[in-house]
């Protein structure tokens, strides 16, 4: 057990790593200059520009040799410190960050877990229940076929213009300032709802189809086949399936559950929801690469992190992991 | 008569047509019997075994009767054989390596079946660890999954457990054949010792090798491409076949009575039939060295001396000339 995640745990710390290198790498080596970029924005003197330009440097580290600015980089980085943002100066990168994280962690915990468990539960019901199957999962298909962004736009257009019952920008109501009280909430949710819905509905039909899939895989196997020879009713033996069948269903959710660090990319733009995802768009768009050198570290740790909770996740529910484990099969 | 199969036909559907790998058997087991089923791969041993106790597609029930303790086997009825199945009837599949759920504890697993056939799993289990004991496997196998267990100790761990509820008959599909040479002989001794000791009254046991059955069985049938050929005691099968396909079997073995479980029934030249589009008549036709026009017909199954059944009509003539 303990050099099994021993061993874990320096894959782990390798990848992160190397993850981080290529993230420190990306904007140095990127066509354009994020203190130009900036400054040509303020639209100042030519003298003027030559100051700032060289205080801006300083400030953002980017006068001393590149190996200094690496080693810089790692101390700043375990001291929590990822840079300032460019596009949001002089705000620190890890405070813009940490604005929109919440939003995500509101917007897709939600809707990740509640399709999962909603699903995957359809999934194995539809399996060999040949109405359902034959109605509702070529819906599914439909759903998890459908390019996001054309749902994503249709929900939008339907319910927001066309219906006018939910608004599709911005988290809360503009007129509305952060506090506590029902208005804000209510205003909240009812931003909320829609991008909500759009996630959930897509990713519903893949962990349908998914499990459908699974299960009717599962039925055949030998242990199935054992115990319905043994006259076990239905219930059980699917109940049996659906164990086995989860497990590459949980694998798929720690994935997900670790992208939430890199929000809904297009939900969000669609939605203008203010997410990681709209953020790294916007830092994109302002070529504010510490902004988005931030965001991607914070994906990075988030997909890491993700992975670990997939490996003890296994060890609990799959014993055949855990045996491995004293074996040098693992 | 504890089973009686009349006409029992069971073909596979497949998109390129039927694959007719039961056709019209005909036979009996008594109580306390063990059957031996013998003959190449491929010729419907396991469909006969799966046609008595789970007929699901692809398989399809065509037609035949089958009757257990004088009581009818639905067993075209998947949900009425239900009642039947695990009490009456019982198996050990060939895929016992895999016929645990790998990620329930046996005894687990063993708890839920028995709760889910209405059977008190606290008040079996002490019955359960006797017969643990009987076949050597610690008690401690019920707090494992099964991939902790041996190849050998699954088999006899299924062996328990499909003979829990002390059926009528148990099938035995290829239990030995992927055991080494003394587990295999473990194995089979236990068998018999479960059919002496009155946890199952009848028997047939599945395999490719006839050296077990030598051993164990009181009776032999030997199928060829989905049609039973022969059945007879196993000293009658062995020493004095009549069906052309069984003479030329025994022959191919190396001498009776030594061991020769490493030998499979092979050496018999040609290949058996396709069963998509079996020739008519009898199906080993192509081969048989004394075959003629008569053979172009089925042959029935027929009782020429007391217990002793085959379907040959050169042996038919014989018999009608003696
Ligand atoms: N699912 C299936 N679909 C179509 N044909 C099948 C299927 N299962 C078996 N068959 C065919 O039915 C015939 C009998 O197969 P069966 O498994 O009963 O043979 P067996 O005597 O048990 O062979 P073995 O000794 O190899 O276990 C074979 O010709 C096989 O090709
Ligand atoms: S019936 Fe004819 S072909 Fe078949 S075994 Fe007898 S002699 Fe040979
Ligand atoms: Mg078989």
């Amino acid at each position: 057990m303990r050099r099994y995640f021993g061993r874990k745990l320096l894959i782990y710390i390798l990848t992160f790593f190397l993850a981080v290198t290529i993230d420190w790498l990306i904007p140095r080596f990127m066509p354009g200059n994020p203190v130009q970029t900036m400054l040509s924005r303020a639209a100042l003197r030519a003298e003027a520009v030559e100051v700032m330009y060289g205080y801006y440097t300083r400030a953002f580290g980017l006068d001393v040799p590149i190996w200094q600015q690496y080693l810089n980089f790692w101390n700043a980085l375990f001291h929590g410190d990822l840079g300032t943002s460019v596009y949001m100066f002089p705000q620190p990168v890890t405070k813009v960050i940490m604005r929109a994280v919440p939003y995500d962690i509101f917007l897709l915990l939600p809707a990740i877990l509640l399709s999962w468990y909603a699903g995957n539960h359809f999934g194995a019901f539809a399996a060999r229940t040949k109405w359902l199957d034959n109605t509702i999962l070529p819906v599914g298909y439909i759903l998890t076929a459908t390019p996001y962004m054309w749902l994503g736009i249709l929900l939008a257009w339907v319910f927001g213009i066309v219906l006018g019952v939910f608004p599709i920008a911005g988290a809360y109501s503009f007129a509305l300032r952060p506090h506590l009280s029902w208005t804000f909430i209510r205003s909240v949710l009812h931003h909320w709802f829609l991008p909500f819905a759009s996630l959930f509905l897509v990713m519903f039909g893949g962990w349908a189809i998914g499990m459908r899939n699974m299960i009717i895989y599962e039925l055949e196997a030998d242990y199935s086949h054992y115990l319905e020879a043994l006259g076990a009713p239905r219930r059980l033996v699917r109940k049996y399936a659906f164990r086995n069948a989860i497990l590459p269903q949980i694998t798929g959710l720690a994935l997900q559950l670790g992208v939430i660090a890199a929000g809904a990319l297009v939900t969000e733009v669609v939605f203008s929801y203010p997410g990681i995802g709209y953020l790294i768009l916007a830092a994109i768009q302002n070529q504010d690469y510490f902004l988005i050198q931030g965001c991607f570290l914070f994906i990075i740790i988030g997909v890491l992190l993700a992975n670990f909770a997939i490996d003890i996740a296994y060890v609990i529910v799959d014993p055949r992991t855990r045996l491995g484990m004293t074996g040098e099969a693992a | 008569m504890s089973l009686q199969v009349e006409n029992l036909t069971v073909y596979y559907q497949t998109l390129r047509g039927d694959v007719q790998a039961l056709e019209s058997a005909t036979f009996t087991v008594a109580d306390g019997e063990i059957m031996g089923l013998a003959g190449e791969s491929g010729c419907g041993k396991t469909t006969l075994a799966h046609s008595l106790i789970r007929l699901t597609p692809p398989m399809r029930f065509v037609e035949g009767r089958v009757e257990l303790d004088d009581e009818e086997l639905p067993v075209w009825d998947m949900e009425r054989m239900n009642d039947f199945r695990f009490k009456k009837i019982s198996i050990i599949p060939q895929y016992a390596m895999n016929a645990m759920n790998p990620t329930r504890k046996i005894g687990k697993m063993t708890s839920e079946l028995l709760e889910s056939r209405k059977v008190d799993f606290k008040a079996t289990l002490p019955e359960l660890k006797r017969r643990l004991n009987l076949v050597e496997l610690s008690h401690d196998v019920l707090n494992m999954y099964p991939i902790e267990l041996s190849g050998g100790m699954k088999q006899r761990m299924v062996m328990v457990l499909s003979t829990l509820m002390n059926p009528s008959l148990l099938i035995a599909d290829e239990v030995t054949s992927a055991l080494d040479v003394s587990s295999q002989k473990a194995v089979v001794e236990m068998l018999v010792g479960f059919r002496d000791r009155g946890f199952v009254k009848s028997l047939i046991v599945i395999t490719h090798d006839i050296s077990i059955l030598y051993q164990i069985a009181d009776s032999i049938m030997i199928m060829y491409a989905g049609q039973l050929a022969e059945k007879a005691s196993t000293e009658v099968i062995i020493h004095a076949p009549r069906h052309p396909y069984t003479k030329l079997l025994i022959a191919s073995l190396p001498k009776v009575g030594v061991k020769y479980s490493e030998k499979r029934l092979t050496g018999i030249p040609g290949s058996p039939p396709l069963l998509l589009d079996p020739p008519i008549g009898c199906r080993f036709r192509e081969r048989c060295p004394v075959a003629f026009e008569k053979c172009l017909d089925v042959p029935p199954f027929i009782e020429i001396e007391k217990d002793h059944f085959v379907a040959c009509w050169k042996e038919f003539e014989k018999n009608a000339q003696a």
